[in-house]
């Protein structure tokens, strides 16, 4: 009869880039289920709604997570826009995927990184986040900042980029593109890697519908859900399909990831080309009524914003169901059974982003 | 059974230097839209305090007597709302960003200082 | 493009019938969101298929009313209801797992709906 010893991961560990408590119960090497706690990083941001009117919240939606700071920003610019019946110009919703897109290529630069930190692999850390400089320097250029954009606003964007700017960016892109399809195959490839990820922390098909997964989580499992299908953004003009792998383990997942990486470089093209001249932004008064839930891909999975007005210039409730907040349940099905060096990996396979899953 | 495929990028790794900027020898180049800090070109300024009302975290406060216009460098998120919104354009978004401090001091521009009122004569 | 949603207000007697009808559809539960209003608390029970958003919505007086858990039900609703208990002081009644308020570590208790003298001496 083995006893049962409790060890606490986190909420510092050196893989983890946000705090998160775990407290694994483990017999032997095998852990047998895994307790969370959150709360570490709670700033009451739902709660800001209350003294920042519904203009200035944009820029604490963006300030939610570091990461995936612009599709949060966007989220809320389009609840808002739902609820006040504004239909945002065609150059808009473009510069606004391109930026989406952007983001969602320069946050799995970032996962892919940590994961291969996670076991050990420090150099394909350093090579990935190298690549992701690229990115976030053509970020810099075109919004003015690296990490917090700035550039959406309720009505439409808040800065264009030239034709000029946007060949030099394309020229940039394809080679990046090059780049990085080039490192992940390297990554894909190697027999350390598949022996440390395929079988690991599997989701059959079924568990992932009955715990709630989102995003590659759900994906990795053979189930094509992607919120950008819904086409909200001008994402029903470029065309899209969602990436699924079937294995259902971390190999899978890292797959799933890798490919919409490539998907977004070829979706940025695709808009590029398909972009008008036009107005950039529509001029928004008075105050918004109503309710709306408004649904965007984020990087980590689906991100729900609900925004509540009442014709007032202060909304009476916004909630933000974040991706990683919903990953939760998938995560602690996957732990069990699992062995003790595999935590770490398995937790960074949901892509853990804490400082949205607690706002 | 690949597993010294990653021997090619860490052997051209080796051949070119490093990728880093090698700061503080060479200057930090900034690109052109950068949102870095807010300047003020003061002879210009109305003191109407349109900045301070738009700016979402209060980093601006304007008074009317005497003539000054003051920031606050750690509460400025760069989002240019005031250089949008100021009527005679004399607020600019500089590339650099504001210089590193260890306490929260607030950069104090006066305006001219109030010209004496012109007697009438009798 | 306007994503396809509605919103149904029942009554806290109807809660698991409406939800059981859900998962006999294969709905998933996609969030559980409380939201607190000048004179009453609202939960929301929101649900998806194939892209096409459902809710549910509750309307209470206040927090002492115990609300049905739909874990039931629905396994992965657990982590949702210790949130509302944990923020809201909502009393949900049979959560599979329950963490009796130590889900969500904060300095304060209930910290969405507490008077707002607590709020100052916290």
């Amino acid at each position: 009869m083995s006893e049962r010893t409790i060890i606490p991961f986190g909420p510092q560990h050196p893989v983890l880039p946000e705090p998160i408590h775990l407290d694994l119960v483990v017999e032997d090497e095998k852990v047998v289920e895994a307790i969370p706690s959150i709360g570490f990083i709670h700033r009451g941001l739902e709660r800001l709604v209350e003294k920042k009117d519904y203009v200035d919240y944009v820029y604490v939606a963006e300030r939610i997570c570091g990461i995936c700071s612009f599709i949060h920003g966007l989220t809320y610019c389009m609840a808002i826009e739902e609820l006040m019946k504004v239909q945002v110009p065609d150059r808009a919703q473009y510069l606004r995927i391109i930026w989406s897109e952007l983001s969602r290529i320069h946050s799995h630069l970032l996962w892919l990184g940590l994961t291969a930190d996670s076991f050990g692999f420090e150099s394909m850390f350093m090579q990935s986040w190298r690549l992701r400089e690229y990115i976030l320097d053509i970020i810099e250029e075109t919004t003015g900042g690296r990490v917090i954009f700035g550039s959406a606003k309720i009505g439409g964007v808040r800065r264009d980029i030239t034709p000029a700017k946007m060949d030099e960016i394309m020229k940039k892109l394809d080679a990046y593109r090059k780049d990085v399809s080039q490192l992940c195959e390297q990554f894909m490839k190697d027999q350390t890697v598949k022996h440390r990820m395929r079988g690991i922390g599997m989701l059959s098909k079924e568990d992932a519908i009955t715990t709630g997964a989102v995003g590659p989580m759900l994906r990795g499992s053979g189930i094509a859900q992607d919120i950008r299908m819904t086409g909200y953004c001008g994402y029903d003009k470029i065309g899209f399909t969602p990436i699924i792998e079937t294995a259902g383990d971390c190999y899978a997942r890292c797959m799933v990831r890798v490919r919409e990486m490539d998907a977004s470089f070829g979706m940025i093209r695709q808009c590029v080309n398909q972009m008008t001249d036009g107005p950039i932004e529509v001029k928004v008064t008075g105050n918004p009524t109503g309710e709306f839930f408004m649904r965007s891909e984020q990087p980590r999975g689906e991100a729900i914003y609900y925004a509540k007005a009442n014709g007032t210039k202060f909304l009476s409730r916004l909630r933000v169901r974040t991706p990683t907040f919903a990953n939760i349940p998938p995560l602690l099905t996957t732990l069990a059974g699992c062995q003790l060096a595999d935590v770490p990996v398995i937790v960074l396979t949901i892509d853990p982003c804490i400082s949205c899953a607690e706002r | 059974m690949s597993f010294m495929g990653f021997s090619k990028v860490v052997l051209k790794n080796l051949a070119t230097g490093p990728v880093t900027e090698q700061y503080p020898f060479v200057p930090k180049v900034y690109p052109d839209g950068a949102r870095g800090s807010v300047n003020i070109e003061i002879d210009k300024c109305i003191f109407c305090a349109i900045c301070q009302r738009k700016c979402p975290t209060a980093a601006i406060v304007v008074s009317k007597e005497p003539k000054s216009w003051e920031i606050d460098r750690l509460r400025c998120i760069s989002c240019n709302y005031c250089v949008e919104v100021c009527p005679k354009k004399c607020l600019t978004l500089d590339t650099k960003y504001a210089a590193c401090s260890t306490e929260r001091t607030k950069e104090k521009f006066d305006g001219p200082a109030a010209a004496p009122k012109a007697v009438p004569s009798a | 493009m306007t994503q396809t949603q509605t919103i149904i207000d029942i009554q806290p007697g109807e809660l698991l019938g409406k939800v059981s009808e859900m998962k006999a559809a294969s709905q998933r539960l996609s969030q559980i969101c409380c939201s607190k209003l000048p004179d009453h608390l609202e939960v929301c029970y929101s649900f998806d298929k194939d892209y096409v958003f459902t809710t549910y919505r509750l309307s209470m007086p206040d927090n002492a009313l115990p609300v049905p858990s739909i874990s039931k039900i629905y396994g992965n609703s657990f982590h949702y209801e210790n949130e509302i208990h944990d923020l809201y002081g909502i009393i949900v009644e049979g959560i599979s797992i329950d963490f009796k308020g130590n889900f969500y570590r904060t300095a304060l208790k209930t910290p969405f709906n507490c008077a707002p003298e607590a709020e100052v001496k916290a």
